[in-house]
Order: structure tokens, then C-alpha cells, then sequence
């Protein structure tokens, strides 16, 4: 039904179209109000026989999902930042078991220093735990995205997590078609679970694996993920016929046909970056934009043949891997490797800094050109960070960076109002 | 599109307040987004929320840099936050305040809209009155639709029932008409 509604709650409504019977919640901003929204329906009989469990910490969360996965119920769980770090050992776990959670990550920075605004640090920090990874550009993707997520945990037998942008989407009022019960029966099956355990049929999961065959299981664990990459599109496929709508699949094309520069980011600064590149285009630059939604398993075959006839690529992301540069970037670089195409590191957004059609006009103003450096840290503020260095160099026993730049960014707000 | 920036503090329903605009504009076919910009909520502390409304779907995620309209909770801000940045020199205000505009000190910025852009309503005795609590997010919903023609007051009663229920529903339904009714032209 069309909504203008908040983001977690058109996934909460999605989710429990989805008939889940177990449900772990743990409260972390800013995916809170998603297991809040589910707990109120489950307490309201909404959701069949659902049970929802208060669980006392994200480890516990995760593992109860284990546990209720094993024995073949449709699970689900929602985290964010330090409360991913938090139940680490049990992704690890769930994926390792080939469990199909269907966890929602709304995304957002981890500290210190303390920060509850967006970036994917979370997801990036459980990028190799061998989960399935979707990103979702907007609300009605990330309440379609989570109905596909199920069916493609089940067919695949691997724990999936929907990736969605902490505040701007998780939080944001939007215009929603939410999926309705009768179509999500028709396009998710009953949960026909691989293994089970099931006391009169015992079998033993998490087995002790020697040097003999652990490196088969490993294999098989990437085969398995490379094996969904024909499933994601084929349920994208059919989602749309039931529900009339492009949500999922691997990467989406955004006018990157025959283009000399082709942006490549993921989430919701899609449309903040369409309306960019629009004016751009207009202006007469030869530039479009490809989103992943397929983030593990990353779709290096598909993203070769949508970027073959591009001269360079910039890829843009709220992600950094510390003395690297753009994680993103180092996985299209992989991608790339056998073709003439110079890649450019963008890294913005980070800890919720706002991205904006300025800024990213200033910045790709630069990229069509082959100015930027390697990475390009966006909409750095460059003086403060010589003033820091200067006085990390300059002061015996300096203290913190953190707080030392926040006196120092006040103290220069305060200039500029009283002069 | 019309894009609107509401200041306020921590506990006025800053953030509710754009979610019921959109919600209104969503009742009558238009397209809307309401974004809050959180801070670590606190109780006093200044707040800011936006809102786009549209004929077309909206696509962009970066705040409200250039509002079309500033929604003023709390005029106290003005000497606080940098409230005006990027209203354009023909856009429009909507403060809550039972003050005449000269009390409020903010010459300068009303010197360069046009006339009839700026008006106040005083929100916050008429949520006194009639809630027993300052909040004055929906009587300057009310106001709202009583100074754009784009949103009617029965929209915003549509999104007031469907935030809030009972009593509280229709005591600030009370509070949006009130205001809707006193809407001042300075």
C-alpha cells in the first residue's frame, strides 16, 4: 500500500510481510525504530507466531538468530556500528554455518570518536564475513530489497544484510509502496531449510575442520556467494513481475551508456549524484553513474561489461580503509585490472558529513579533468587539518586530535559570527 | 519543488513537524520527504528538520541548503544559530512568536524580503492553552496552511490523526485550526 512513511517502519512493514518466526532485537541508533516497529506488531499479533526476543546485547542477538536458524525458522535481526563490531564472532558463525539470517544494517560510522551519523564502516567491517551484502539507494528499495533478501538467503542458504543508510534513509519520511501481504506469499516460498536440527533426525553443525579440508570449505563458501549472483537478478526479475517495480539486482545503470566518465558509488547518495551529473550532462560533460546494489558478492564480470567503454571511473564512497584509501575503489580496481580505465578514490560522507550537489559538483568538476589526487579526501577542510599537525608537531604532550579540532573548529565559528 | 527548513529546540517536535508536513502533502498527491538533521538529542538544543514537496518523485538526500521557507519554533534562535543561511532574498518566514516583528531584532534579514513574507503566530500560548504544553509544531502547521495555498488544513489534520490519537489528536487538531484561524500578515 502507498505510504508517506518513515523509512524503518516501511522496512518493518516489509519484514513482517515476510512472516518471520524468530526475531533478536537489540536497541542501536539508527536502526532502532526498525526492531521497535516489528516488536509493536509481533506484541499486536500482526506477525503469525512470531516470537520476539529481547535479548540483552547485539552477540546475543546474533546468537539467538543461530540458534533459531538451525532449527529452520525464518530469522531476522537489525544492527548498526559498535553493536556489529559486537556480535562480530557470531556473524562469522552464521555464515560459516550457511544460515539464512536476513539482517538489516543501518548504517553508520564507528568511533571513537563517538558518532551516530552515516557511513558504511559497519557493513565494510563484516565486508569478508562471507555475508551477502545489498545496498538500497531509497526507502522503496530498502522495504523491496528486504522481501528479495529472504528468498535469496533461503535459496542460497547464506545470511544476507540489507545495507541502508543510517538517519538519511532509516529515518526519512518518504512515499513507500509497501509490499503487500498476498504478493510477498507470492514471491516468497515457505522456508524450505537445507539442514535442520531436529532431535529426532540428529546431525552436528560446526564441525572442528582440520588443514586437510578447510581450504575446500573456504572455496565453497566463495562458490557459493559467486552463485548467487545469477540468483539476485533472477528474483530481481521476478519481483518486478509481481510487484511492478525495479528493486535489487546486481548494479544499476544510471545514463553510463557510452560515457567518458562514469561515477560508481552505492546507497542513497544515488539521487543526490543523478541530479548532479543531469546538470553536468547538460553543461555538456560526458559523464553518467552505475550503482552497486550487489556488494557481496561483488558483480566483477557485470561491472567490467557496464564500464567497457568508459575512459575513467570515480568511485565514491563513505568508506575508508585506513593507510589504503577507498575500499570500494580497491574492489573496482580488481574488477578493472585488464582494462584501459584509470580509477579515481573518492572518500566522503564520513561520520554523517553532509554530501551535497555543490560539493560533488566541485569535486567531479575536478575528476572529468584528472585532477584529483589519490584518494581524494571530499570536502576535506584542509586548513584544519595543517593547523593540527602543526600543533601535534609544536606541543609537547598535545592530547587528543578529536577534541582539539572541535575547540578548534568552535573557536573559528565564533570568529566568524562576532567579525 | 518547494523546500522548507523548520529550526526549533530539542522537545518543540521539530522532527515530528516535518514528518506531518510531508504526510500532508502526501494526502494530497503531492510527493514529500522530511528529513531530520539529529544532533545528540537534548532537551533545548537547536534542532533543525527539512522538507521537500514536489509534483515529481525527489530524489536528492542533502539538506535543505537554499529553503524556499524557514519554519521558526523558537525565535531566540535567531541570535543563536545562523537561521537565515541561504534563504533566497524572495523567500518566506514563519516565526512563532506573540511578539511584533521589531522585537525580534532580526532587521537586516527582513529588510531584504519582499512584503508579505514574513509572518508570525504566536504558537506557543495557543499550545499552552490548549495542550497545556509548549509544543509548537502544529499550530505552525496550522498557520502554514493558512498562509500557502499548496497544503489545506484538513491535510494537516489528516497527518496530525495520523501521528497522533485520541485526546491528544484532537487537542492539537484545535491548536492547528486556532492557529490556522490566526494567522498574521506583519
Amino acid at each position: 500500500m502507498l505510504q508517506q512513511i518513515e523509512g524503518s517502519a516501511a522496512v518493518a512493514q516489509a519484514v513482517a510481510a515476510c512472516r518471520p518466526e524468530v526475531i533478536a532485537a537489540y536497541p542501536i541508533t539508527p536502526q532502532t525504530h526498525i526492531v521497535e516497529g516489528l516488536g509493536d506488531m509481533v506484541k499486536r499479533g500482526l506477525v503469525g507466531n512470531c516470537q520476539f526476543l529481547n535479548v540483552e546485547s547485539e552477540f546475543g542477538a546474533m546468537s539467538v538468530c543461530i540458534g533459531s536458524s538451525a532449527t529452520g525458522a525464518r530469522t531476522y535481526t537489525a544492527t548498526s556500528s559498535q553493536g556489529m563490531l559486537f556480535m562480530m564472532e557470531a556473524v562469522y558463525n552464521a555464515s560459516g554455518l550457511g544460515l539464512p539470517i536476513v539482517m538489516t544494517v543501518g548504517n553508520r560510522a564507528i568511533g571513537p570518536p563517538i558518532n551516530i551519523w552515516n557511513d558504511w564502516s559497519d557493513s565494510m567491517a563484516a565486508r569478508d564475513a562471507a555475508w551477502i551484502q545489498l545496498f538500497v539507494e531509497d526507502n522503496q528499495q530498502a522495504a523491496d530489497v528486504h522481501v528479495q533478501a529472504f528468498r535469496l538467503a533461503e535459496a542460497a542458504s547464506l545470511p544476507v544484510m540489507v545495507c541502508m543508510d543510517g538517519f538519511i534513509l532509516t529515518h526519512a519520511y518518504t512515499r513507500v509502496d509497501v509490499p503487500e501481504q498476498a504478493e510477498v506469499d507470492r514471491f516468497l516460498p515457505e522456508f524450505n531449510p537445507l539442514q535442520a536440527l531436529d532431535p529426532q533426525a540428529p546431525i552436528t553443525m560446526g564441525a572442528m575442520v582440520g588443514p586437510e579440508a578447510f581450504s575446500e570449505v573456504r572455496f565453497l563458501a566463495h562458490y557459493k556467494q559467486l552463485e548467487a549472483l545469477d540468483l539476485i537478478p533472477r528474483h530481481a526479475l521476478e519481483f518486478e513481475t509481481i510487484f511492478a517495480r525495479d528493486s535489487g539486482g546486481l548494479l544499476k545503470s544510471f545514463d553510463s551508456e557510452d560515457k567518458d566518465t562514469v561515477v560508481v558509488t552505492m546507497g542513497s547518495v544515488v539521487g543526490t549524484m543523478k541530479s548532479v551529473l543531469a546538470d553536468m550532462r547538460q553543461d555538456g560533460a560526458s559523464i553518467g553513474l552505475l550503482s552497486i546494489r550487489s556488494y557481496r558478492p561483488f558483480p566483477k564480470q557485470q561491472l567490467c561489461e557496464a564500464l567497457a567503454g568508459a575512459k575513467r571511473v570515480i568511485v565514491f564512497e563513505k568508506s575508508l580503509a585506513v593507510g589504503m584509501g577507498g575500499i570500494l575503489a580497491a574492489d573496482v580496481r580488481m574488477a578493472l585490472a585488464n582494462l584501459p580505465i584509470s580509477a579515481y578514490s573518492v572518500i566522503g560522507g564520513l561520520g554523517g558529513r553532509p554530501i551535497t550537489r555543490d560539493n560533488l559538483r566541485r569535486m567531479l568538476d575536478k575528476g572529468v579533468n584528472d585532477e584529483l589526487e589519490e584518494p581524494h579526501f571530499h570536502d576535506l577542510d584542509v586548513a584544519v587539518v595543517h593547523r593540527e599537525l602543526e600543533r601535534l608537531r609544536d606541543v609537547q604532550r598535545p592530547g587528543p586530535s578529536a577534541e582539539s579540532i572541535l575547540r578548534d573548529i568552535a573557536s573559528a565559528d565564533t570568529g566568524a559570527r562576532s567579525s | 519543488m518547494f523546500q522548507i527548513r523548520i529550526h526549533g529546540r530539542g522537545g518543540q517536535g521539530v522532527v515530528t513537524a516535518a514528518e506531518m508536513l510531508s504526510v500532508a502533502a502526501f494526502e494530497e498527491g503531492r510527493h514529500a520527504q522530511a528529513i531530520p538533521s539529529f544532533g545528540s538529542e537534548r532537551m533545548g538544543a537547536p534542532v533543525v528538520a527539512y522538507v521537500r514537496i514536489d509534483d515529481e518523485p525527489i530524489e536528492l538526500t542533502e539538506p535543505v541548503l537554499q529553503p524556499d521557507l524557514l519554519i521558526v519554533q523558537d525565535p531566540t534562535l535567531f541570535h543563536a544559530v545562523d537561521v537565515f543561511s541561504g534563504l533566497a532574498d524572495d523567500g518566506f518566514l514563519l516565526i512563532n512568536s506573540a511578539r511584533r516583528l521589531p522585537e525580534l531584532h532580526i532587521d537586516d534579514a527582513l529588510a531584504r524580503l519582499p512584503d508579505h513574507h514574513v509572518y508570525t503566530v504566536a504558537a506557543t500560548e495557543l499550545a499552552m492553552r490548549h495542550l497545556g504544553r509548549s509544543t509548537p509544531n502544529t499550530a505552525l502547521l496550522g498557520a502554514f496552511t493558512a498562509l500557502f495555498e499548496m497544503l489545506h488544513i484538513e491535510s494537516v489534520i489528516k497527518a496530525i490523526n495520523d501521528k497522533f490519537s485520541g485526546d491528544i489528536a484532537q487537542r492539537n487538531i484545535v491548536v492547528a485550526r486556532a492557529a490556522h484561524d490566526a494567522a498574521r500578515v506583519d
